[in-house]
């Protein structure tokens, strides 16, 4: 995937296609969180929406079940009054054997304008995006294992209304490294943003050898690793996962690696802690620091459509420019 | 900057401000308005609603109003890169707001700060109070109180430069 960050921007450099972080510059990633930040007043409004995108159809394309991420990808969409078409992959033809570039083309040729395509297959989204047709835009709304950019601008943006700032900030990302989409495009984000120091922790099975490669630095013991950190994100722990023999259990797993109020301690005193949902209480961490004062997890969904809204906006309009 | 550029200097600026103060208070006394809400449209248009504010000693804190998703002109040129939140103090369902902008030239924006507005409640009355009113509105638009009306050729533009100093200059 050479081209994807080409493939992503239009000649004058502006969004297009939004698949993966990489390749996004830093001047990019902040005109998103800016532009969502002026998103974020809409919805305490009397009318929640705005008139921006009125006329466009956002087609949610999903192979792959995600209740969370599709509804704030639909809201996100109505919020910017166009018309949303949701395009379940478990009840449509692809199930009868049609394939995936026949799946756009008859989308296509109902004239919609912009694709969020969630796909259990690894470059699935940029797949579309090289086939679309020239005033159609592509969101990654998760791919396989390879990404899932919008969940990391909307954990960036979460950061920034906390911290302020990235430049002097502790982040560790704990939990099922190895699995995650999310963890590879939150590094990628945090990495562009500026942020000095970035530590992944878990388990040894979980953590990919090759991630030193990455600039982050590996723990293997949660309370060493949170040490004085200003933002913890917590992975989701997939429970399929326990099958495979990587891990023991989930009390074994929540005995090692599971946030309870006592190890939170360990953190900075105004540290943050984040997760993208949905919570295995009891696994990932306890109940006590998911209701806790350092949580966040609730406002990351909240700003998840600010984001969202800002990341289709961005694309859609520019699309439009060019054709 | 190329000082043959400046159309008006920020003195001769703090004066027509001070005087639309007093043009604006006159407005506001005729009209039995108590209490109303400045808002200014970004960037410039807020630069001379913090001076009427100032000058007119108003009670609501001041509104600032971005009206980049409002705009018409999002499927041509798409979204403008620089938004920023609009802030409204409080509700302002059945009050009296002051519109305030640094340039009225096609009526575009304050049609588009209308239609924002409007998303936030349904406000008593709506007066427009503008720096400058050039020539070129392409719709029906007036506005209330005018610090000086500019004729200038179609093919150049007034911008109101800032915040320290302010300068209108023609470009």
């Amino acid at each position: 995937m050479n081209n994807t960050h080409n493939l992503q921007l239009d000649h004058n450099g502006r969004l297009r296609h939004f698949l993966t972080i990489e390749g996004l510059s830093q001047q990019l990633l902040t005109e998103i969180l800016n532009t969502a930040a002026g998103f974020t007043g809409v919805t305490e409004r009397s009318v929640k929406k705005v008139p921006l995108c009125r006329g466009k159809v956002v087609v949610n394309l999903f192979f792959e079940t995600s209740t969370r991420t599709r509804t704030t990808f639909e809201l996100a969409a109505k919020r910017l009054s166009a018309d949303v078409l949701n395009f379940n992959a478990g009840i449509s033809a692809t199930t009868k054997g049609e394939t995936l570039l026949d799946t756009l083309r008859n989308l296509e040729a109902m004239h919609c304008d912009m694709f969020v395509v969630r796909h259990e297959a690894s470059g699935a989204a940029h797949f579309f995006a090289q086939h679309a047709a020239p005033n159609v835009s592509i969101l990654n709304a998760g791919d396989g294992r390879h990404s899932h950019p919008t969940q990391a601008m909307l954990d960036m943006f979460t950061i920034r209304q906390h911290k302020g700032d990235f430049t002097n900030l502790k982040v560790a990302i704990v939990g099922d490294i190895q699995h995650s989409r999310v963890a590879r495009s939150q590094i990628l984000a945090l990495n562009t943003l500026g942020v000095p120091e970035i530590r992944l922790v878990g388990p040894r099975t979980l953590i990919p050898a090759a991630a030193e490669s990455l600039g982050v630095k590996i723990y293997y013991d949660l309370c060493a690793g949170i040490q004085d950190v200003d933002v913890i994100i917590m992975l989701r722990l997939q429970k399929e996962r326990m099958a495979t023999g990587l891990l023991p259990s989930e009390h074994e797993y929540f005995r090692l690696f599971g946030l309870t109020q006592e190890r939170l301690r360990y953190a900075h005193p105004n540290a943050i802690v984040m997760h993208p949902g949905p919570i295995n209480r009891g696994v990932e961490m306890s109940s006590e620091v998911a209701d806790g004062s350092s949580s966040v997890i609730l406002q990351q969904v909240s700003y998840g459509i600010a984001v969202r809204m800002a990341i289709i906006a961005m694309a859609l309009g520019n699309n439009e420019a060019i054709s | 900057m190329n000082n043959i550029n400046i159309w008006q200097d920020s003195q001769s600026i703090n004066t027509v401000v001070a005087n639309m103060a007093i043009e604006l208070r006159a407005v506001l006394n005729a009209k039995h308005i108590e209490n109303p809400i400045i808002v200014g449209i970004h960037t410039g248009g807020i630069w001379v609603a913090q001076s009427l504010y100032k000058l007119l000693q108003l009670q609501t804190t001041l509104g600032i109003l971005d009206i980049a998703f409002y705009r018409d002109d999002f499927t041509k040129i798409g979204l403008h890169p620089v938004v920023r939140p609009s802030q409204l103090p409080e509700d302002i369902d059945e009050r009296h707001i002051i519109l305030v902008d640094d340039i009225l030239h096609t009526g575009r924006t304050i049609r588009a700060a209308l239609n924002a507005l409007f998303d936030y409640g349904r406000p008593s009355s709506v007066l427009l109070a503008v720096l400058a009113a050039r020539n070129g509105r392409e719709l029906p638009i007036a506005p209330d109180i005018v610090g000086w009306h500019a004729n200038i050729p179609s093919q150049q533009y007034l911008k109101l430069t800032g915040p320290h100093p302010l300068q209108l200059i023609i470009t």
